[in-house]
């Protein structure tokens, strides 16, 4: 153990000694080498360049070959670097950056899972990768195998009798489903008016109604943060096309009123549709097509470990009940005998709401989630979801003692608390998200629900460990106690990234959005 | 909390200032303060119709975007345009300079519905309960 030369490694916790050197966070943030960077139009002028073109041979004068009204003249500022230089420019931005593979990302409602490397390796294969989106279907029967079960896989574990898999993302998701019922409407000779959603709902659903041409009605849920029966069938006419519901909800509380909800919904001829963004809380546990619902989009880039973010793009699949399935948009994959085929002729599907997405969808996300699907199997699937729900539970019960816990029912796979206990200390919500910054930790979601106020939405997810989540429990207690004895130090938080605290209100009311040259910014 | 006497509420946190036919439109200082620091502003164009309880416009601040619910029922006369530019005005003066817009009213008995100042004041109470 003992190093002969006396030398030890710096981010030994004892080893500080004055200076900051010994101030590290309860997520292991320390101090590093980081680089300042200016933006790539800033760059000293060079005359360097990252293309080598080859030179002109022969009595051709370029820039009379393209018509002049397409010549471009000077342009001012324009960076010229070579390829190291840009390189250098791009990879120190990046190491700015805090992802999951940096450290925890507890981002409630987004479910920032992990995403496995296995997944990575499947969707480069060069067979996935490299195909072309317009080889005939004999060409591409492994791809067109993979969506088919990968279809079928998703109505399974959801419940429903067919899915969609091409809509981009969740928001598309939504339309697509939404769209679907317009269309179910349509058909018995009335679109209907309004849509009916929760006001524990994510922000994407009114859109997703307005969208779709329907008035959104809010039904407020109870002191418990649950829907109530009595509150849907007041609000709930023939006027209605649907209700949108999230289940776990936006508080991560299970809606359990949902089955007499859906029957309410029913009964005045309305379709019940599920927001699938927290379907990570019930993964082999519950179905959503048994609980009642018609229509739910999954979020490939949340429950199945796709990349999230900027990782993307996202993948929006949505499922349905046998009533819907005429209304699937294209393309759909089929199975004939041994082979697969890609449905895209709109007579073969007259009802179909037709093509929302250009080819068969974010391909490479249909592997990975595939992949993870195969590698997890139902059991897997099922740990997720008791992983998640157990992690949120943890932090929950390791919390509650100095944060504010809005509502008393059970959480499943997140947990929402608010800054009440520290506003007597004049410290907000921001100001404990910027502290866990300095800890190392990227923040939860901040000021959502918009039920709760201050509130601080907090999903582990299931890939966490118990010492990161003891980690990030003590960082979270160090905040608190922080809030009492040093509350101007939280207040100038965080200080460790690159870029300290900044000032949010100013940007977001004089935003410089475009840069001129010789232009001076703070 | 400041809720000045010769305002009328409504329980979305808007306050309204009569004088004849037409009300004033602003949101009430609990509003501005739950809000936050206020970015952007989306108001109607003067000659919109607005009705009672129905949405009029978006404010936004750093923590969330939320409508802005009409008190009263009836055709947009005035709108406070300097604002957009300047939404702080909002946060430092919700009931002068932070005003918004100004409505014809078409059923002056709408007025009826609206919170006095001390109804206002303990509705904001039992909500911070």
């Amino acid at each position: 153990m003992a190093n002969p030369t006396g030398w030890k490694p710096s981010m030994e916790k004892e080893s500080g000694s004055g200076g900051t050197a010994g101030d590290v966070g309860a997520g292991g943030a320390t101090r590093g080498l980081a680089y300042e960077e200016p933006l790539v139009f800033e760059h000293a002028a060079s005359e360097r360049v990252g293309a080598s073109l080859p030179a002109v041979t022969g009595k051709v004068d370029p820039a009379k070959e393209i018509p002049a009204a397409l010549l471009r003249g000077e342009i001012e500022g324009m960076p010229s670097l070579a390829e190291l230089d840009v390189v250098r420019h791009f990879t120190r931005l990046s190491t700015w950056n805090h992802g999951i593979d940096t450290g925890f990302y507890p981002l409630g409602s987004c479910t920032m899972k992990y995403n496995p490397k296995s997944s990575e390796a499947a969707a480069r294969l060069p067979g996935f990768a490299a195909a072309h989106p317009l080889l005939p279907d004999e060409m591409c029967q492994g791809s067109l195998e993979l969506m088919f079960k990968l279809e079928r896989a998703l109505s399974e574990i959801s419940g429903f009798a067919a899915t969609t898999i091409s809509p981009a993302a969740g928001a598309h998701g939504e339309l697509t489903g939404v769209m679907m019922i317009r269309a179910y409407h349509l058909a018995r000779g009335n679109a209907r008016k309004k849509v009916l959603i929760p006001d524990t709902a994510h922000g994407t659903n009114p859109a997703t109604a307005a969208l779709n041409g329907y008035r959104t009605v809010e039904v407020k849920s109870g002191p418990d943060g649950r829907l109530h029966p009595e509150a849907v069938k007041a609000a709930m006419d023939e006027e209605v096309a649907a209700i949108m519901i999230t289940n776990p909800n936006t508080l991560g509380v299970f809606e359990s009123d949902i089955a007499a909800i859906a029957e309410i919904v029913h009964a005045k001829g309305g379709l019940v549709y599920g927001d699938g963004a927290n379907l990570n809380a019930l993964l082999g546990v519950a179905r959503p097509g048994d609980m009642g619902f018609d229509v739910m989009q999954f979020n490939l880039h949340k429950t199945f470990a796709t990349p999230h973010g900027g990782g993307g793009p996202g993948s929006g699949p949505v499922a349905v009940k046998a009533s819907l399935v005429p209304f699937l948009p294209l393309p759909l994959v089929v199975q004939e005998g041994p082979a697969y085929r890609l449905v895209t002729d709109p007579k073969e599907r007259p009802q179909s709401i037709g093509r929302l997405r250009e080819f068969h969808g974010n391909m490479g996300m249909f592997v990975r989630a595939w992949a993870l699907i195969r590698e997890l199997g139902p059991e897997g699937l099922r740990r997720c979801a008791e992983l998640a729900v157990l992690n949120a539970n943890y932090v929950r019960a390791r919390l509650r003692d100095v944060y504010h816990l809005p509502y008393e029912t059970d959480s499943l796979h997140e947990v929402v608390f608010t800054d009440k206990l520290q506003k007597g200390a004049d410290i907000s919500t921001m100001d404990v998200a910027k502290r866990l910054i300095d800890h190392g930790f990227h923040p939860p979601t901040v000021y959502f629900p918009l039920v709760v106020s201050g509130a601080l939405m907090i999903e582990p997810t299931e890939t966490e460990a118990k010492e990161t989540l003891d980690a990030f429990v003590a960082g979270m207690r160090a905040i608190a106690e922080q809030a009492r004895s040093d509350p101007d130090g939280l207040h100038a938080a965080p200080q460790k990234p690159v870029r300290a605290r900044l000032d949010e209100v100013r940007a977001a009311r004089k935003p410089v959005l475009r840069w001129t040259p010789g232009m001076k910014v703070e | 909390m400041d809720f000045p006497d010769d305002l009328q509420y409504t329980r979305d946190h808007e306050w309204c200032r009569v004088q004849g036919k037409r009300a004033t439109v602003g949101i009430t200082d609990h509003a501005q303060d739950a809000l936050g620091d206020i970015v952007y502003l989306e108001l109607p164009a003067v000659g919109d119709e607005v009705k009672k309880g129905e949405a009029f416009g978006v404010v936004e601040s750093t923590k969330a975007v939320s409508d802005l619910f009409a008190p009263v029922s009836g055709k947009v006369v005035e709108v406070n345009s300097p604002l957009a530019d300047a939404p702080e005005a909002i946060n430092e003066d919700p009931y002068e300079e932070g005003w918004m817009i100004q409505i014809e009213m078409s059923d002056p008995k709408e007025l009826s519905d609206l919170l006095a100042k001390a109804a206002y004041q303990k509705f904001v109470e039992e909500d911070a309960e």
